[in-house]
Order: structure tokens, then sequence, then C-alpha cells
């Protein structure tokens, strides 16, 4: 039991990699905001534009989708990071995270939208149109809004995944909460700041959690 | 006088299949017309088409005089404006309270400042007898009521015509006779109505003319004691009885 504990929760190296970590936390909430905000706008304007129902818009947007769902982001990660130095292009390692999750995301999103979308009943479009509303009308007041609340549930569980993924930045030197406490375990030999990292992801994702149970309630209805 | 709803050599065609053929139908101010038929005869892709919601194959649409099918797409939306469509599933949107499903193509399409469109819609609730139930979810309203504030929001744009497809289709036995009050209601102040339905009592009762369709054609029309009472043609009659034996 004491090994146990000496491993997981020693005191000292608990204390001493404390700020590192909680400094990490920080870095890896503002990505997961960043990156859920793009990604999330970025896939409604997407969606919306597929709504136009025009081959040349709708083409593109579905290779990217099913390209971005398909590929680990891992390895466009490591692509880019390490691909683009060849072609003279250079970007931080911050910069190539967001990029990437921002665009997977996206991906995912705009299929949710586009989902919610084509199972609104035809008799909504309808009903709009009947009483004089333009397509981009109809789109922003009636069929968004429902297609919105009908894909919130699978928009919060992608967006913790999303922000879960961040810690893939500790393999291209972003300082989010994966990569301090791995390299302080290397240092320090303990598994302590392994533990603390866990922590430091519950006390980021279990509020999530419950917000996200709460969000889905609230945006629900009978029909 | 010009005629508020002319429908003039009337084609629809999807793919291989005719469904309309060279009808030809007028509605004059304040009349409500019936059109009666069996299902797949046509009625309700004819009414479709008198907003364009269905694309005709060829023919003139006159609303007030004006040839719709002349409209550019742009100007399709100010000329649906004309005509109130009331539909057999009601559409409301499930999003928004009753008060603002009637005031949303008000103020986005007929470009009313909030006040006005609330107050107008305020009116139109009363009208349809629904003004207490105006902050509800529609969710929250039985088949009859939302049918109601479908008609509410249809009539809040102040249409020259309105139209009915099936408007009681849906609705449990007991729900029907409040939504057919409001058209006969509607009959009393002048409203010029086009009604697909299948409610034959109402027919004989409030329409003014008679429309029989089948196989996409207008068989034959005439006012209701006669298309009921005496109908010239064979189809005519065997679509009567069939329907009178499970009335």
């Amino acid at each position: 039991m004491n090994r146990f504990l000496d491993t997981f929760f020693a005191p000292q190296v608990f204390a001493r990699y404390l700020p590192e970590v909680l400094a990490a936390i920080w870095t890896t909430l503002w990505l997961g905001v960043v990156v859920i905000v793009a990604g999330i706008a970025i896939g409604l304007m997407l969606a919306c534009l597929r709504a136009a129902r025009k081959w040349w818009l709708t083409l593109p947007i579905v290779i990217f989708a099913d390209m971005l769902r398909a590929l680990p982001p891992l390895v466009l990660i490591l692509l880019i990071y390490f691909g683009l130095p060849a072609l003279g292009i250079t970007l931080s390692g911050p910069l190539v995270l967001i990029l990437v999750l921002t665009a997977v995301l996206a991906a995912f999103a705009e299929e949710i939208f586009w989902a919610g979308l084509t199972a609104l009943p035809r008799g909504q479009w309808e009903a709009g149109r009947a009483t004089g509303l333009g397509f981009v009308q109809v789109l922003i007041f009636i069929a968004l809004p429902q297609a919105v609340r009908m894909g919130i549930p699978s928009l919060v569980n992608r967006s913790l995944a999303i922000t879960k993924m961040t810690a893939l930045g500790s393999v291209i030197g972003v300082k989010e909460i994966l990569a301090v406490s791995s390299s302080a375990q290397a240092v320090s030999g303990s598994a302590t700041p392994l533990t603390l990292a866990a922590i430091a992801y519950l006390v980021i994702f279990l509020p999530a959690v419950v917000l996200a149970r709460w969000l889905e309630r609230r945006f629900t209805w009978k029909v | 006088m010009t005629p508020m709803l002319e429908i003039a050599a009337l084609e629809k065609r999807f793919g291989d299949t005719t469904v309309l053929r060279n009808i030809d139908l007028k509605v004059r101010r304040g009349e409500l017309v019936f059109v009666i038929g069996p299902s797949g005869s046509g009625k309700s892709t004819m009414l479709r088409c008198c907003n364009r919601l269905e694309e005709p194959t060829s023919g003139s649409i006159f609303i007030a005089g004006r040839n719709i099918m002349n409209a550019l797409s742009k100007d399709l939306n100010s000329l649906r404006l004309q005509t109130g469509m009331v539909f057999q599933g009601f559409h409301l949107y499930p999003h928004m309270s009753v008060v603002r499903n009637v005031m949303l193509a008000q103020v986005k399409a007929l470009k009313r400042g909030e006040a006005e469109a609330k107050a107008r819609a305020m009116d139109m609730l009363d009208r349809v007898g629904l003004a207490h139930k105006a902050e509800a979810m529609p969710t929250e309203l039985s088949g009859g009521q939302q049918q109601r504030v479908a008609i509410a929001r249809a009539l809040a744009l102040d249409p020259k015509v309105m139209l009915f497809d099936e408007p009681t289709s849906a609705l449990d036995p007991e729900l029907v006779g409040s939504v057919l009050k409001v058209m006969k209601d509607l009959k009393a102040q002048g409203m010029t109505m086009l009604v697909v339905s299948h409610e034959m009592g109402f027919a004989r009762e409030a329409a003014d003319r008679v429309v029989f369709m089948d196989g996409g054609v207008v068989v034959e029309q005439g006012p209701p004691e006669a298309i009921f009472g005496n109908p010239q043609h064979e189809r005519t009659r065997a679509f009567l009885s069939r329907v009178s034996s499970h009335a």
C-alpha cells in the first residue's frame, strides 16, 4: 500500500509540480475553447453552404468531412508539424494543434448539423416558404435552430472528445497537461505527476460533462 | 370582375406521369370552393401549384389578375404573401411560442415592426379563439388548436386567398369541428378560399361550389346541391357512393 501511495501520490513530488500542471490546465483550456468555438462555427457554416444543394459546394465539403473524419488526428499533426518545414513553412506546435483539431471538429460538426437539417420534416421548409420567407430566412430562423437543438448531444460529445485530444500536443512540444506532467514524470522518476494530470483532466471535464447534461436538457423539447 | 384566383390550362408532370391535365378553375372574391376527389386525383398538387410550392409544368396561375408564373424567383416570396396556406400536418415551428409562430413571417417577410406584428398576431389568435395560448409552445396544444394557430399564422399576412390542404385530415374527430368553425367564420368575413378536403358535410353546408377531380382532371363542378344531389358523371357518382358508405 505504501509503495502504491509513493508511486502515485508522493506528496513532495505533488507539491513540486503542482504549479506547472496548473499552468498547463490553462493551456489545455484555452486550446479547447479556441478549437470548440472555431470548429463548431466552421462546421455550421459548411452545413449551411451544403444546404444550398449545389454540387460544386457539396462535393468539396463532403470530401473534406470524410477525409478529416477518417484520418487519425495524430497523423495529421505529425504530417503538418514535421512535413511542412521541408517546404519552408514552419508553424508552431500550438498552431498546428489548433489547425488540425479545429478542422477535425469542423468535419464532425458539419455532419451533425447536416444530419439535423436533413432530419427536419419537409413541411417546416414548406410552411416557411409558403409564408413568403426566402431560403436563407427559412434556414436561419426555422431550420437551423431545430437542427442545432437536435445536434446538441452529439456536438457536446464531440467537443469533449476533441478537447481531450489536445493531449496529442505533447508529441509536438505543446505545453499542455500531458506534456508537462509526462516530462515531470521523466525528470522525477515518479508517476505522481501523471496522477496530477489525471486529476487536472477531471477538474476540467467533470464540470464540462455536468454542463453538457444541463445543455441537453435545456435544449430538447418534446415533439 | 377578375377572379381572385384563376388557374388556366395547368399541367403538372412528375417525370413520365402526368398528375394534372389541363386544369381550369376560377375562384371569385369571397367564394369558398371545395375540391373533392379520390386520393391521387391531383387535388393537393393543384392546390400546391397555386403558390408554386409545386412548380407547374405549364399553364398559368393568376392571383388577383397577376400571373404568378411570370414572377422571377426573387419576386416569388412577396407573391406568396398573397396566398395563405394551411397544411394537413399544421407545420408549426416547434421551437417558437405560438405568438412567435404567428409573428415570424410578418416581421421577416412583410417587414412589420415587432409591436405591430405582435398586436396583429394577438388579433388573429383571438379570431381563432386561442389568444390565451399565445405564450404556449406548439407541442402543448391539441391538434385542433395547432391547426387554428396555423390558420392564424397565414391570416396575419393579410392574404388575398386562403388555400387549405386537407386541414382536418390529421385531426381526431372531436377536434375537427373547431377548425371547421374557424373556416366558416372566415367565409362569413368574406375571405376567398380554396379547400381540398374530405369533409363532405362541411362542403354541403358551407361551399359555394364543389369541384370533383379524378385522374388529374376536373370531372365536374357546380353548387354543392348539384354535385351531391345530382352528379352528372359516373365517376362522381361512384366516388360519392364510396365516400358516403364510409361516413
